[in-house]
């Protein structure tokens, strides 16, 4: 990273579902073309934090900002700037894929004209003009997986969410992928990955780790298995979410 | 003893090969993994060795009992977990486990023993709709209603898939106890670094398998030097190592990237000269033991 300008920021976040607290006390920042992990188990609360940064759902207390945005009252801003891919749901199977670059450039408020110039450049850069016309189901998943990371950053967002980017797919396509992403981090688009893969936890610059509605540890992977003795991230989660540390 | 045998079998749907020419056989009491991505073929596979589906061509047996003839005998003696959680939702724990004993003539109590380990982590829940459980609960109970009949052998289709790290280590601490209690375990997954808890491992890609070992003689044979790198810009470094003429081979792996060479020529100080020149920073070059990940993409490389 060569500035460190802030695109996330979070203040002693709270949300809180009656008596029940899912989100408690957050404070952390992202900064431009970072690459930040997002983890936690089942139930840790990470889905809650998501959606507020999203601008899909208001905190209880505290402060956070999305691309300058704030999300009590610009929501609609904070839409615009953001792309969000998951495995589980990307692209629709039965449109093309030029389709599917039209649609999604279309709810992402692209102008006609930025959508055909946009469809042509990337049809270019993933050596798929040939397949324009082909439907999204008779790809080979790798490069549906290239093509829908493509079309989450097709209007140029400030911020990428992945949900479990790579569950699933081979080792090889998996790493194609991770340099896909590597260079839009290089070209400054900040990525944001929650994953249950502790794998996919060593790819990130970053990586913040959810416990009962808390974040519980935030560093480098690096920094992280030092502080807590472990060889992999695997190891570093467990002993957190395990409280083997306490 | 071979407690499941495959030989030659094909399987297609119309124009798609789900499973080319696969051959293996698990021995009785031991803990069997297919490793590989979605779409390799594994759910094809169980499918065809717990008898609900017919192979195309190619013979497998299951206790010395035919898949094609014999499956009801086979369907009494294995127990099977599929990919996707299909007990009851709107049943309860209790009452998928009292379902499941009941087809199979049997009762909780029984063979409550076998389940106990298990078993009693969700019991505190028993009257919650399974449909309610978190991920690892429904997996607890999932495996408990697999065993509730005392099957000779196991077959798990991807059972921790999509749960998180802790569940999964505790998911395999119930199969290692299960397997000293001389249960065959026959399981699958996307995971790599689960390949390491498996007694032996089958790689398998594009309805094909790779290769069959133990998994520690897979990492042994991989016959080339590995060096890991890692510097300040690591977009750079796998663009600048993928340009050197001598790169074989070169991956991200988390914050290092894996180097092999072409002829496994490989020198330390040449790369360092080289990386140095293009401004690298923070540069650290370590040789390292391969893993099954190292193996299973230079395996899938050898396949193409």
């Amino acid at each position: 990273m060569s500035t460190r300008e802030k695109i996330i920021t979070v203040s002693n976040l709270y949300k809180k579902f009656g008596s029940f607290t899912a989100n408690d006390d957050l404070t952390f920042d992202v900064y431009k073309g970072e690459i930040f992990g997002f983890l936690g188990a089942n139930g840790a609360g990470k889905t809650t934090a998501i959606k507020i940064l999203c601008g899909l759902s208001k905190p209880t207390s505290g402060k956070a900002t999305i691309a300058g945005f704030d999300v009590y009252t610009q929501t609609e801003a904070i839409k615009n700037s953001i792309g969000y891919m998951s495995q589980k749901f990307s692209l629709y199977e039965d449109l093309t894929v030029a389709e599917n670059i039209r649609f999604f450039g279309g709810i992402y408020g692209m102008t006609r004209k930025d959508i055909k110039i946009k469809t042509q450049l990337l049809l270019d850069k993933l050596g798929l003009q040939d397949s324009a016309k082909k439907l999204i189901k008779d790809l080979p998943l790798g490069w549906r997986q290239k093509l829908a990371f493509s079309i989450a950053i097709v209007h140029d967002p400030k911020i990428v969410f992945l949900d479990e980017p790579t569950g699933g797919v081979d080792p090889i396509t998996r790493r194609q992928f991770w340099n896909q992403i590597y260079e839009a981090a290089s070209e400054g688009v900040t990525v944001f990955v929650t994953t249950h893969y502790m794998d996919e936890a060593e790819y990130c610059d970053r990586v913040s780790i959810m416990v009962d509605g808390r974040i519980a540890a935030l560093d480098t992977p690096q920094k992280l298995k030092e502080t807590f003795g472990a060889d992999s991230m695997n190891d570093v989660f467990i002993k957190l979410a395990r409280g083997d540390n306490k | 003893m071979n407690t499941v045998i495959v030989e030659n079998i094909h399987k297609s749907y119309k124009k798609i090969v789900a499973l080319e020419d696969i051959t293996f056989s698990v021995d009785k009491g031991e803990i069997f993994g297919f490793i590989g991505p979605d779409g390799a073929g594994k759910t094809s596979l169980f499918r065809i060795l717990v008898t609900l589906l017919l192979p195309d061509s190619g013979k497998a047996t299951v206790m010395g009992l035919d898949v094609v003839k014999d499956y009801k005998k086979i369907r009494k003696m294995v127990g099977y977990m599929p990919g996707r959680f299909s007990l009851y939702q709107d049943l309860t724990v209790e009452e998928n486990l009292t379902f499941f004993a009941t087809i199979f003539s049997t009762t909780i109590q029984e063979n409550y023993h076998l389940i106990k380990d298990i078993y009693s982590q969700i019991e505190p829940f028993k009257d919650r709709r399974a449909g309610a459980l978190s991920g690892g609960m429904k997996q607890k109970l999932a495996l408990s209603c697999a065993l509730i009949h005392k099957p000779e052998v196991l077959f798990l289709d991807e059972p921790t898939t999509g749960v998180d790290a802790v569940s999964r280590k505790e998911f395999w601490e119930m199969l290692k106890s299960l397997r000293n209690a001389g249960i065959t375990i026959v399981v699958s997954t996307p995971y790599m670094d689960e390949a390491s808890l498996c007694d032996r491992v089958a790689l398998i890609q594009n309805g094909s398998i790779l290769k069959i070992d133990k998994p520690d003689l897979i990492t042994s044979s991989f016959g080339k030097n590995i060096l890991a790198i890692r510097s300040s810009n690591i977009h750079k470094l796998l663009n600048d190592l993928s340009n050197y003429p001598a790169c074989d081979s070169v991956f991200p792996f988390g914050q290092y990237v894996h180097y092999t060479a072409k002829e496994n020529r490989i020198s330390k100080e040449e790369l360092e000269k080289y990386l140095t020149a293009l401004g690298h920073q923070q540069l650290e070059i370590n040789p390292i033991e391969p893993n099954i990940e190292d193996c299973f993409m230079s395996l899938m490389n050898e396949a193409s």
